[in-house]
């Protein structure tokens, strides 16, 4: 074992950015043939590291080593050409292109695309064969799915002669199933000599194909054991740093009255696409309503128009009161007035101002209410200053600093800013969308307390979520959407990851049996 | 510390930028073969040396207050009006009706008058590309340059056939004495010293001092501003906020022309006193620059439009006492725009990395 030279070596790697220590001293050994994961909280460093490994940044301090040869990668070009293929979280691709000119974008043997599409037709032909890579080469990339697209991805990459392939993050976007066909290509790859990197956070993934893990906390690689010989739970506690709760203790709901009735919800899109197609049901007081499925679904929508920044047809009774779809009191302001509050699923496009300080974002959609005014004309800053100042405190916002902006905080800070700015207005309904992407899990198990603690004092929640595990979890009945449509309702007790797995890929269990 | 401090990112970022331009304008000035520093000090002495001179540097320092404060605050709402000229024509096109068809018993409530006029056309001029960008997508930047045009045109038409005063000039006739501004030198002189004389500076440069503050109130004190710095950084968060992009485009539009056009209370009643062609003379464009410069901030916007007034003033010394012609200060004035405005990341870049190395060694250093 020990006299061949690893496929990747990192010796002594340190980046660092300003005064952030991104890396600091990094050591890895991959073996040529082996599936090596490298795990960690958002902001841990995976992603600088692969950065330097794929010449996009240049390490402050460090050798790398590939096959045993001391190596310098200046720019992605120099790392394709050492045999290095990058799968990104979002795809590379030309939307309008077709898969074979994807492939050969940027690897044309000449001015004249013929010789190279023919020549690409004949080795994509042969890298279907050899790894069970199938797509077809004239599918436009956007008529595709996007486990599709992500074939496409690794083809490019071995296309380029790549016997090193890291994917980073790369079942954010898919199925379950989807992913499991993606762990049947990795494993052949695996298989036909090929080393690959799988950066993730999810431990599961982790468990179930990798040989080796690393594992990164705040810029440093705190262990790398060999999986078999590791469970979730110690993993957890590497990445975090202290012993993390996986699942969530709580209480039988106490149920009360229906808070939201929606019935024949419609929405076309102005490209004329059905995103909604006569979706119905209900969320009562005291209970949380997951909503399950894969993202760009129709669950976005859902979420858009019950905030009032969507147009629809079809019905919303919220505490037993039709509200407005269309008009000027369908907007985001009457929405709140009838006691919706949304943690919208992108906080940072639609949640926050990230410029603005974490003082101004804590009223934000607030702003008009009569007790943040010092009189007509002026706003009463003082008080929004100080009431911002409370809400941190309670919701453990770090640092609790109100005059920072919003876009100075991590992932897991932001998503606490918008927690206690919607949950502290005491709403009945509350919505929140993927409530943890992004953050990292020591916030998570602090968000899903939250929200559990909210459900508990009899407040009606509807909560979308891709991570199934999440959804898994949390919900008191669990619905799941495709393709605009709900597939049905399950309740968590009588269901599981590969039923509700099938439903989100828009089967039943009768016909997939 | 991960950046430098507010104080280096406010002001010494713009000086910077602003020596950087000097130092190539000295360049140009030695190869049309005159002396560098003898033009510097004659500007100064020009613009700034007497009073003489501050009348026509804070002259021109009130236009582009009007003008840079439109720009600025239609930046916070990230709308680009770039038709500050359009606007401001319009504006004195609403001081020369209020002044020529309203006999006003004093000038203080002409002044009155005349700023809601100018304000009230400039808006309207604005209204119409805020209208088609909030409604059908119209690009703002477009429209509006399209508009200044339009003004240009619309004006040209009005003085030839409707407006003009008897005589062979197009241009309207003289307005009544009673909406004559009080000028600096009205204002300013105790018996034998005369000072600001024969300078057109006037009492418009005190509404402008105001505008500047109203804008500060507006963009940072009140809800409709919070919306709008709410809107331009992100229109996504604004519709999620249920902050009506329609309202915000076309209100901060409206302010941003009401603005523009309220220049005119300067340069139409407050020095020509009469409705000319071309009266504006680039100020609206001027506007752009001093908003960048000021980083659109009303007191940035201050600032910048006294350094643009000086620039003016003294360029006009410059032409006037040296060969080097009236144009060398457009040269300048371009350098410091494009140093101010479109090289912006060149200066800071460095500036910045330099302040976090200097923390870091400090640190070290204590620690």
């Amino acid at each position: 074992m020990s006299d061949i030279a690893p496929a990747i070596e990192l010796k002594g790697i340190s980046k660092a950015f300003g005064p952030v220590q991104a890396n600091k001293d990094i050591a890895i050994r991959v073996m040529p043939g082996t599936i090596h994961g490298i795990i960690g909280e958002n902001g841990a460093g995976k992603s600088t590291l692969m950065s330097i490994l794929y010449g996009f940044y240049k390490a402050d301090k460090g050798e790398i080593f590939i096959g045993g040869k001391k190596t310098v990668i200046p720019d992605s070009q120099a790392a394709i050409a050492a045999g290095i293929g990058m799968v990104f979280q979002h795809f590379k691709l030309v939307e309008n292109f077709t898969v074979l000119e994807n492939v050969i974008l940027g690897a044309e043997d000449g001015a004249m695309l013929r010789p190279s599409l023919a020549k690409a037709r004949r080795e994509l032909k042969a890298l279907a064969e050899e790894y069970g890579l199938h797509v077809e080469p004239d599918a436009v990339i956007e008529d595709i799915g996007v486990g599709m697209q992500q074939r496409v991805e690794i083809l490019k990459a071995l296309y380029r002669r790549a016997d090193i392939l890291i994917l980073d993050e790369p079942t954010g976007v898919l199925t379950p199933a989807e992913a499991d066909q993606l762990f049947r290509i990795l494993e052949r790859l695996r298989e036909e000599g090929k080393t690959i990197i799988l950066i993730t956070h999810k431990l599961r993934e982790i468990m179930e194909i990798t040989d080796t893990v690393s594992v990164m906390r705040r810029g440093e690689m705190t262990a790398t054991v060999k999986t078999a010989g590791t469970n979730p739970a110690k993993l957890a506690e590497l990445m975090v740093g202290r012993k993390v709760l996986l699942r969530v203790d709580k209480a039988p709901a106490k149920v009360g009255n229906k808070v939201l009735e929606v019935r024949d919800l419609n929405i076309t899109d102005n490209k004329g696409v059905h995103r909604l197609k006569g979706v119905s049901f209900n969320v009562r007081a005291g209970e949380i309503l997951g909503i399950a499925g894969v993202a760009g679904n129709g669950q976005s929508e859902l979420l858009e128009v019950l905030g009032g920044y969507e147009k629809a047809t079809g019905e919303i009774v919220v505490n037993g009161q039709k509200i407005d779809l269309t008009g000027r009191n369908s907007d985001g302001q009457s929405r709140r007035a009838r006691g919706i509050a949304h943690v919208p699923e992108d906080r940072q496009r639609e949640g926050l101002i990230m410029d603005f300080f974490a003082w101004e974002n804590m009223v934000f959609g607030y702003h008009r209410d009569p007790k943040y005014q010092r009189n007509r004309l002026l706003m009463d800053n003082a008080a929004i200053k100080e009431d911002a100042a409370g809400k941190m405190e309670r919701f453990d916002v770090r640092p609790p600093d109100p005059f920072l902006q919003a876009k100075s905080f991590s992932g897991g800070n932001q998503q606490k800013i918008v927690l206690a700015r919607e949950m502290e207005r005491d709403p009945d309904l509350l919505l929140i969308g993927q409530p943890t992407r992004g953050v990292d899990i020591g916030a998570i198990e602090f968000i899903h307390q939250q929200i559990i603690a909210l459900r508990d004092q009899g407040k009606a929640i509807l909560l979308v979520s891709v991570e199934l595990e999440e959804i898994l979890s949390l919900s008191d009945r669990i619905a799941v959407m495709f393709d605009g449509k709900m597939m049905g309702e399950r309740l968590p007790a009588d269901t599981d990851e590969k039923e509700l797995g099938l439903m989100m890929a828009g089967m039943t269990k009768g016909e997939a049996a | 510390m991960e950046k430098m401090p507010q104080w280096a990112d406010v002001v010494l970022v713009p000086l910077v930028s602003l020596l950087l331009a000097s130092i190539i304008s000295a360049f140009v000035i030695l190869a049309i073969g005159e002396s560098p520093w003898a033009a510097l000090k004659l500007m100064v002495n020009g613009a700034l040396g007497s009073s003489y001179g501050w009348g026509y540097t804070l002259y021109y320092a009130t236009n582009f207050m009007f003008t840079g404060l439109a720009v600025a605050v239609a930046f916070h709402a990230r709308m680009f009006n770039i038709g500050g000229e359009g606007q401001a024509i319009l504006g004195g096109l609403g001081v020369a009706l209020v002044c020529l068809y309203i006999p006003w018993p004093h000038w203080s409530l002409a002044l009155i008058g005349a700023t809601l006029g100018a304000a009230l056309f400039g808006a309207a001029w604005a209204l119409i590309p805020a209208f088609l960008q909030a409604k059908r997508g119209s690009h703002i930047v477009i429209t509006t340059i399209m508009f200044n045009f339009i003004a240009a045109a619309l004006l040209n038409y009005l003085l030839v056939n409707q407006l003009k005063a008897p005589g062979m000039e197009p241009a309207t006739p003289k307005f009544a004495q009673a909406t004559h501004l009080p000028s600096f030198q009205d204002m300013f002189s105790f018996g034998d010293t005369v000072l600001f004389r024969g300078t057109p500076a006037n009492v418009a440069f005190f509404v402008a001092v105001l505008a500047c503050i109203a804008v500060w109130v507006l963009i940072w004190k009140t809800r409709l501003g919070y919306e709008i710095r709410a809107f331009g950084h992100s229109e996504s968060a604004a519709k999620y906020a249920g902050i009506s992009p329609t309202k915000i485009i076309v209100v901060s539009m409206l302010i941003s022309g009401g603005l523009a056009g309220m220049m005119a209370v300067n340069n139409v009643m407050g020095e020509a006193e009469r409705l000319v062609l071309n009266a504006v003379e680039g100020a609206g464009f001027i506007g752009i620059a001093v908003a960048l410069m000021g980083r659109s901030h009303p007191f940035g916007v201050f600032l910048a439009a006294i350094l643009f007034g000086f620039l003016y003033q003294g360029g006009a010394e410059l032409a006037l006492w040296t060969s080097i012609p009236r144009e060398m200060i457009v040269v300048i004035q371009a350098l410091v725009i494009m140093f101010t405005g479109a090289l912006d990341n060149m200066v800071r870049a460095p500036l910045e990395k330099a302040f976090i190395a200097f923390s870091k060694s400090h640190a070290k250093a204590e620690g």
